[in-house]
């Protein structure tokens, strides 16, 4: 080329905006800084944009997961079976939780909690994952953040619609029949998931910052578990305890859904006329809707308050 | 081609008309900060991170990889970045896609600029299939558009050239499959900006034709491309311009070849 003594930079801006500096010539063309954060607005829109993609994201992990596995997709019921069947060994049998149930029923209890309480562990811990298992992901593709950790509980609710059958099943075999009750599943599944949402949101933004909390997740987890009543009534155990712990116990999130799904699932057992803390108070629909909405408006909120952070660094 | 070549004349030679910019650098810097083990703190309060690791002394060490960089791209332009082994090229790059915080100064850019590197993978244990189908998805494509473009992307990438691979999962691939296939992906949409890190140089020869044509044609739709490489022989085809960062400098920014030439006799301006 003939511009090799040239003095004028290929940089610099010619004709009418000759002399501006890069500031301005950024401002007059409209330009946007790089990597900026989208308002809540037009966030929300872009997400609304990749449903498609949250939708196939969740499907193509579920089918993946189990590639490696020789029964494949079988451990979606096996795992939660197994499971029914070690809190069963240990608390129905060895410990005797099952005092106070109707014969036979106790099984079908304990299987409500552990597939409910278990949708909330697996949002919990796959959103703090959601963001550092696909850095790749992230830094090769331009897409709303929030769309990992929506996708990872859509997961787990299409796993928790596999252990639903399961359930169903375990419920008939217990001799309970299906009730009218049976309507306000959907419901509370529907809020169960909006406050999962919004906790796997609030922990993915943790989780991509701070790594070490994955390390600590398993054993929040468990104390929560054994904290919400997932083998026991856990009002039965702390009536005596002064009045503030029985309040959050009441409040529990996990246990507000365990009881508005068992409530759905098995009105019979769960209030046994003998034990007035087993009955269901309307307020547990409140709290229900409180934590799902007030959960998911936070988290989402939360997670796109660092939205132009994930995957940097 | 014949299109592209007119316009890049139009770009050197014309210096009276104004050019239209799509990434404007203005005096960048970009400061790493290398958490060690058991230090991370988050940086959402980067200021408050800064007071802490000035106290303490053994957590946190800084590496500043570019030093005050300015640049003007403009539509249309294939711009090529060169220099050794740790000068700042793919660090300018993640900062033009907004992946990383600059220090002190600003980078504007026209709409969201697209990085495609070597090192991205995408999910390897679903099928490249799959992987198509979510990375479209992924860049705001309607499903039905997807279908539209399916065969193509997987044609162009030539994945299938030697039997059914697609229907792998991406880990069983080569490199240079991978890259391949990546390339594929985000050069199925029309960028604002494509900014593309030695993806060209892991394809073999038959897939390096494919893509500089692509190239041509993403510049033709109004559209900027960077492209970092240390095959100065693909930065001289594919770019007409080229910036040469050292230590995070900038050295140079210019004609491809006088700059390239320079590089490679190792003159310093």
């Amino acid at each position: 080329m003939s511009t090799v003594s040239e003095p004028v930079s290929l940089s610099t801006p010619r004709g009418v905006d000759a002399g501006l500096t890069p500031k301005q010539l950024a401002d007059k063309y409209g330009l946007s800084v790089s990597g900026a954060r989208p308002g809540l607005f037009a966030y929300t829109k872009q997400l609304w944009a990749r449903r498609h993609f949250i939708w196939a994201f969740a499907t193509a992990r579920l089918v993946a997961q189990y590639t490696d596995a020789k029964l494949g997709q079988l451990w979606q019921v096996v795992t939660p079976l197994l499971n029914c069947a070690v809190f069963y060994l240990v608390f129905g049998v060895i410990l005797s939780s099952k005092d106070g149930f109707p014969p036979g029923t106790y099984i079908a209890w304990l299987c409500i909690g552990v597939f409910v309480f278990q949708f909330t562990q697996n949002a919990v811990q796959s959103g703090t994952r959601a963001i550092s298992d696909n850095l790749g992901l992230i830094r090769a593709l331009h897409f709303p953040r929030a769309s990992l950790p929506i996708a990872f509980t859509v997961i787990q609710l299409q796993q928790l619609l596999i252990s639903m059958v399961v359930l169903v099943v375990t419920v008939l075999a217990s001799g309970i029949a299906p009730g009218r009750t049976w309507l306000l599943i959907v419901p509370a599944l529907i809020l169960q998931t909006l406050f999962n949402t919004g906790i796997s949101l609030i922990m993915a933004r943790i989780g991509a910052k701070t790594s070490d909390i994955s390390q600590l997740i398993p054993f929040v987890m468990r104390a929560w578990m054994f904290l919400s009543g997932v083998m026991f009534s856990i009002q039965d155990r702390v009536h005596k305890w002064p009045h503030y712990i029985q309040v959050i116990c009441n409040i529990n999130p996990a246990s507000v859904y365990m009881d508005l799904l068992r409530h759905a699932f098995a009105p019979v057992i769960y209030n046994p006329h003998q034990n007035p803390h087993q009955s269901l108070p309307p307020h547990q629909w409140v709290y229900g809707l409180a934590w799902g909405v007030g959960m998911f408006v936070i988290g989402y909120v939360f997670f796109w308050k660092a939205e132009e952070e994930y995957g940097r660094g | 081609m014949a299109d592209v070549d007119l316009s890049k004349n139009d770009n050197v030679l014309d210096t009276d008309v104004a050019r239209e910019p799509t990434v404007v650098v203005d005096d960048v810097h970009i400061v790493y900060r290398v958490h060690g083990a058991g230090s991370g703190k988050g940086s959402a309060t980067s200021a408050l991170s800064r007071i802490l690791s000035r106290r303490r002394a053994a957590g946190v060490r800084e590496v500043h990889a570019v030093k005050g960089i300015s640049f003007t791209a403009y539509k249309g332009e294939a711009i090529g970045l060169i220099g050794s082994n740790g000068s700042g090229k793919s660090t300018m790059l993640a900062a033009i896609a907004g992946l990383l915080p600059t220090e002190k100064g600003g980078i504007y850019t026209n709409g969201q600029p697209s990085l495609l590197g070597v090192n991205a993978a995408l999910m390897n244990e679903l099928t490249g299939e799959r992987n198509v189908v979510l990375g479209c998805l992924a860049m705001g494509m309607s499903p039905a558009d997807v279908r539209a473009r399916y065969q193509d992307i997987v044609e162009f990438s030539g994945i299938n050239d030697k039997g059914d691979f697609i229907s792998l999962p991406m880990r069983t691939y080569s490199s240079g499959m991978g890259a391949r296939l990546r390339f594929s992906i985000a050069a199925a949409k029309t960028h604002d900006v494509l900014l593309i890190d030695e993806a060209l140089a892991t394809g073999d020869q038959a897939f390096q034709q494919r893509s500089k044509r692509r190239i041509d044609e993403l510049r033709g739709s109004a559209g900027t491309v960077f492209l970092v490489s240390h095959d100065n022989n693909s930065i001289r085809e594919v770019c007409e311009r080229t910036i040469w960062i050292e230590a995070g400098e900038l050295i140079m920014d210019g004609p491809t070849d006088e700059v390239v030439g320079r590089y490679e006799r190792g003159e310093r301006p």
